[in-house]
């Protein structure tokens, strides 16, 4: 039924301004090699990725802090098939690991094969800059200089 | 609150429908509802829409009001539901909730979608940013497969379930799906196929998948009174709605095992029904990929967690095994319509406690008049499980 025949809707370019006045030293701090998260100041609880806000305890007065750099794995993917606005990518991995604070990062898993990947493997989480100069944040080897 | 009836059912053919635009194929299932309740447009008071691709992957940007007018219920009171993938579900409880309060004596959960105006790399973009945008998505690039991959990949590891065992749920679900002629696939496959098609997101390969499908389904509900007053022959009974929620990172989950959201949904319906899973007769649980009815297995509690995997092996969740399990083909075979799977999965639980499927070779045994349906939205971000009772 593909050729059926059909009308072309009129296109429309979509880019949305996302605001990040209230998280910004955490995209700053990408920048600068840090991957930060908040604390709140009354409940100390942590979170990442980082909130301005505390829903636990609803206060507003947050701290930032940076966050550790050695992560071990809970799971992972290997994208091959991907979305339009990734198509210039090669297939990618993505991983969740867990932080020795107790806090987990969901991020690319770069410099291995997709065979070397295990649960429970330790990796290095670290803020880079993208080649379109994006910031953002991977987990890479940690022999990896 | 007052005892709810489903009084009236239809389903569209389910696949690839470049043949319609959004208002008629909801037509194809709006029309077979009204006709199985005996009742026309004008005596619905209110309807809940489930939809999802609204001004995305199709064109609508108000789907309630364009198929509302389409379908002749223009003046009654319309709502659409967004829950994801449990968008169906979510417009069922809607519905059954203006009934139970007794707000409208009859009113409508529609579910309506169509996936396959734009390309297949667009979908997969938009069903990627359902998860937290943000963080998760602008700068990885998250698919709706990768996302259950991450599961696929922790369940592998935690319980050693294999991609063999992921494989068997494929096959079983295309078993069925080629039993019903509404079915996006009709064709049986095998283990072999399943384990050699191209990897999507590794592990999890093309037939472990749903396809992108299109496709309606309408659920009719009616007041006891009402039920009664129509002289309706088998009225099946909502007998219980559990809902809950997961969070929007996945960052944020205690462990990729099981989607706590399921579990707790469940729980609630079983509470409100006054049901335990071991009374269930048949089972519609939500397989947008072969490890997700896996998980759902366990999560619903039809076994214990990580013997998920056992049951597929044991062919336990097959028509004549403990528990019949997506025995119209599933979201994997029949099609996930998004927006749609909850009223379609509500539809074929009324055919399969009325003993009226087309197919009596699909037909589960009953013997407690129970059927379960687990629609989960998103990965474990909405779930809403509802019982009902012939």
């Amino acid at each position: 039924m593909a050729s059926m025949p059909s009308l072309k809707s009129r296109e429309i370019k979509i880019v949305h301004n996302m605001p990040i006045s209230k998280t910004l030293p955490f995209w700053e701090g990408l920048k600068q090699g840090k991957v930060l998260a908040t604390k709140c100041k009354k409940c100390e609880t942590l979170y990442f990725p980082p909130s301005a806000d505390c829903p636990n305890c609803l206060s507003s007065d947050m701290e930032w802090i940076e966050l550790s750099d050695e992560a071990e794995i809970e799971t992972f993917t290997h994208v091959v098939i991907r979305p339009t606005s990734f198509q210039q990518y090669k297939p990618y991995t993505v991983a969740i690991g867990r932080l020795k604070e107790g806090v987990k990062v969901l991020a690319w898993l770069t410099g291995f094969k997709l065979s070397q990947i295990k649960v429970g493997m330790k990796v290095k989480l670290t803020a880079k800059i993208t080649p379109e100069g994006n910031p953002t944040y991977a987990f890479t080897p940690f022999e990896e200089k | 609150m007052r005892k709810v009836a489903i009084i009236g059912v239809g389903n569209s053919k389910f696949g690839n429908r470049n043949d319609v635009n959004l208002t008629e194929l909801a037509f194809e299932a709006v029309k077979p509802a009204l006709e199985d309740a005996g009742i026309v447009a004008k005596d619905v008071e209110f309807m809940a829409l489930g939809s999802v691709g609204a001004g995305a992957w199709y064109a609508e940007l108000l789907p309630a009001v364009v198929a509302a007018e389409y379908c002749g219920l223009t003046g009654i009171g319309l709502v659409r539901c967004e829950a994801a993938c449990a968008s169906g579900s979510a417009a069922f409880l809607s519905a059954y909730s203006v009934v139970a309060s007794g707000q409208a004596e009859i009113a409508m959960a529609l579910g309506v979608e169509k996936m396959r105006e734009v390309d297949t790399s667009t979908a997969m973009e938009w069903i990627g940013r359902a998860g937290y945008y943000i963080w998760e998505f602008h700068n990885f690039g998250l698919t709706f497969p990768a996302y259950y991959a991450l599961y696929a990949s922790a369940h592998m590891a935690k319980y050693d379930t294999t991609e063999e065992d992921l494989a068997l749920v494929a096959v079983k679900n295309h078993k069925y799906g080629a039993m019903n002629p509404l079915a996006h696939f009709q064709k049986k496959i095998t283990v072999d196929e399943v384990l050699s098609s191209m990897v999507i997101s590794y592990p999890l390969k093309l037939y472990d998948c749903c396809p992108m499908t299109d496709g309606s389904a309408a659920i009719i509900l009616a007041s006891e009174e009402k039920t009664k007053e129509l002289g309706i022959d088998t009225p099946i009974w909502v007998a219980g709605i559990g809902y809950s929620s997961g969070t929007a990172n996945l960052s944020r989950r205690k462990n990729y095992v099981g989607l706590e959201t399921s579990v707790l949904a469940s729980k609630r319906a079983f509470k409100a029904a006054h049901v335990t899973p071991d009374q269930v007769d048949v089972a519609e649980v939500h397989d947008c990929f072969t490890i997700a009815e896996i998980m759902a297995y366990e999560d619903v509690g039809f076994c214990k967690k990580g013997e998920g995997a056992k049951l597929i092996r044991e062919g336990q969740t097959e028509i004549g095994g403990k528990i019949p399990v997506n025995i119209d083909g599933g979201l994997k075979a029949k099609g996930h319509p998004i927006g749609t799977t909850g009223c379609s999965m509500i539809y074929e639980l009324t055919k399969q406690l009325r003993e009226e499927t087309i197919q009596k070779s699909r037909q589960a045994p009953l013997k407690n008049y129970i059927g379960l349906a687990h629609n989960v939205g998103g990965t474990g971000h909405y779930c809403y499980v509802t019982i009902l009772r012939r």
